[in-house]
């Protein structure tokens, strides 16, 4: 079985400026495959490349260099695109249609007969949670319910990958709840699920791998536990009864101290002091330990860090000498 | 969803494109604007009656002269905006995203949606030339049988339906321009070329006649290369002729038409052309 999604040196520079085009690196040498099956999390801060990599996977754009497949054929296959949903970002539709008009007029696109159309419109917008809000025109949606059409638009042909960019942007808490739920529901189905995010908990409660984009290139891929695992940073205990001078000498090596109640302290000492060692030494005074936890790297540390190291402003002279190589 | 049957492959492209048509005319229909303009062309068909009035004996040609004029213009209001609109919109607004996402090429997009428009003037020119038959109707059966005999054609005169259908193909070339330059410019700018083109395909054949006034041979060249460029419009226009009641050859007609059907082609071929390539950013 080919991978559902299969990414080879993606890259996509656009000319900028008015008179004197610059070329400008919006996505640099992207690689990465997805399994089938798999809820993959495309993550990174707004204008990382994720919907760059996806307008690409989509043919909204072409690449200047490198491939991309879906299901094993080359994207730009239109005939590939029966077995694909794809959710844009902050979605847009026509003013004058209903909801319900609108998955009916996709679900032909499909090329699905009458009866077949109206019960697939019929259960998606039950599924998305929208009611008799179908049959009015779509200039009168909230943003929120738009996203709902967006979704449901998405599985009108019950595709094998989804592509959804941003899912949860402009949803209030019940909304991303329920598209979380969609996702797993869709995992649980079989299907493969490739969403961008720049929320970084939706990834860790849905996500099976991730790839980390940062300033066009990819920064990290993996399983988010491999992500995750690389640092114990410290570790956090919390004891009670800790004697103020006792807790003057602690603070000195301690990288955070809290107060959380009289006599009772979150403190939380770097990796290099072995806890065990301190702990001895702290209950010798009379102090309880309440809990101590590993200090990891969550997912929002990690991608602070990757941001920063590879920094924004470093693609644009490396794109320049791309475009002179290839005269 | 689970269980149901793989979607039937799609029989012909002509199916895909026909869908993407109806729901541009479903779409435009629901426009207020084509309303207004409609309202408007058809006010103005039938106020026609009330200035025919006031030239005595002259009364026919003016509301035919108006009515035709009227159909042309508003016909060429719905084309620009509304052509422009629904394809550069869509662009600008994103909701092609969605679209293309479908298993749906860019070329059946463009088609789709020129087809859309042109379903969407006829039926409004059908309706302009409606209510100015009706005002007409009105004129014959009111007006008196030796008034009547001073007219240069009858009043329920069937010469107009050519006239109207060469205006509906002149129509058809300005949706094209508009759908042309929609695919790669903004709305304002589409409107605002496809205007000037609309204008200066009017005036375009004294281009063809420069060498008439001019010895320069480049310059000669320069108007031949420049009228071959723009639409001739003024070959659609045969409003006097009809009006006056003078012949309109069946052999005019179709040269006429099949001029317009190739310039709708190689317009809409560039359109797809330039479509097929674009990075929607």
């Amino acid at each position: 079985m080919p991978p559902a999604i299969q990414v080879e040196e993606l890259t996509k520079d656009y000319a900028v400026g008015f008179w004197r085009k610059r070329p400008y690196r919006a996505l640099d040498r992207l690689s990465l495959q997805v399994e089938p099956g798999e809820v993959f999390g495309f993550l990174g801060p707004n204008g990382a490349g994720k919907t760059t990599t996806l307008k690409l996977l989509m043919q909204l754009i072409f690449p200047s260099a490198g491939r991309a497949e879906i299901l094993g054929k080359p994207v730009g296959d239109v005939a590939v695109r029966k077995r694909i949903g794809f959710l844009p970002e902050n979605p847009y539709f026509y003013d004058y249609l209903t909801a319900e008009e609108l998955l009916t007029y996709f679900a032909q696109l499909f090329g699905f007969g009458p009866a077949e159309q109206k019960a697939r419109v019929s259960s998606l917008l039950d599924r998305v949670g929208i009611g008799a809000e179908r049959r009015l025109q779509l200039r009168k949606f909230s943003k929120g319910m738009v996203q709902r059409v967006g979704v449901a638009q998405a599985l009108i042909n019950d595709p094998e990958v989804i592509f959804l960019d941003e899912p949860m942007s402009g949803l209030d808490p019940l909304g991303r709840r329920d598209i979380r739920t969609l996702i797993l529901e869709l995992r649980d189905q079989g299907r493969t699920v490739f969403f961008s995010s720049h929320i970084l908990s939706d990834a860790e409660a849905l996500c099976s791998r991730v790839a980390v984009v940062a300033g066009g290139r990819l920064a990290a891929a993996g399983l988010l536990s491999d992500i995750l695992a690389f640092d114990v940073r410290g570790w956090e205990i919390v004891v009670d009864g800790l004697k103020p001078d006792v807790h003057a000498q602690v603070s000195a090596i301690a990288r955070r101290s809290t107060e959380i109640a009289p006599g009772r302290y979150a403190l939380e000492v770097p990796v290099a002091h072995p806890p065990e060692k301190l702990l001895a030494e702290l209950t010798a005074t009379g102090a309880r330990l309440v809990s101590i936890n590993p200090v990891r790297d969550t997912l929002e540390d990690f991608f602070v860090r990757r941001v920063k190291e590879m920094g924004a402003g470093a693609r644009a002279p490396e794109a320049g000498e791309v475009v002179r190589a290839d005269r | 969803m689970q269980g149901r049957a793989p979607p039937k492959p799609e029989r012909s492209s002509v199916r895909t494109v026909s869908r993407i048509a109806v729901n541009v005319f479903r779409e435009s229909v629901r426009d207020r604007v084509l309303y207004n303009l409609v309202l408007f062309a058809v006010l103005l068909i039938s106020s026609s009656y009330l200035l025919g009035q006031l030239t005595a004996g002259q009364d026919v040609k003016i509301i035919k002269d108006l009515g035709l004029a009227a159909t042309s213009v508003f016909g060429l209001f719905i084309a620009i905006f509304i052509g422009i609109g629904l394809v550069s919109k869509e662009v600008e607004r994103r909701s092609i995203y969605a679209l293309l996402a479908k298993p749906i090429s860019r070329t059946q997009f463009v088609i789709g949606k020129y087809c859309g428009l042109v379903l969407t003037l006829a039926v409004n020119v059908a309706v302009m030339t409606a209510a100015l038959y009706l005002v007409l109707t009105y004129m014959t059966v009111t007006e008196s049988a030796e008034f009547k005999a001073g007219w240069d054609a009858p009043g329920i005169d069937p010469a107009l339906l050519k006239a109207i259908f060469l205006i509906f193909l002149q129509l058809a070339i300005v949706t094209a321009i508009a759908v042309f330059f929609s695919t790669f410019s903004t709305p304002i700018l589409s409107a605002a070329l496809t205007f000037g083109i609309y204008i200066a395909g009017h005036f375009n054949t004294d281009l063809k006649n420069f060498d008439r006034i001019v010895e320069s041979k480049p310059a000669i060249w320069l108007a031949r290369g420049i009228y071959y460029l723009l639409p001739d419009l003024s070959a659609f226009d045969v409003k006097t002729e009809v009006v006056h009641g003078l012949p309109v050859a069946a052999g005019y007609l179709l040269s006429t038409a099949a001029y317009g059907v190739l310039y709708v082609t190689a317009v809409l071929l560039l359109a797809m052309f330039i479509f097929s390539r674009r990075d929607f950013k």
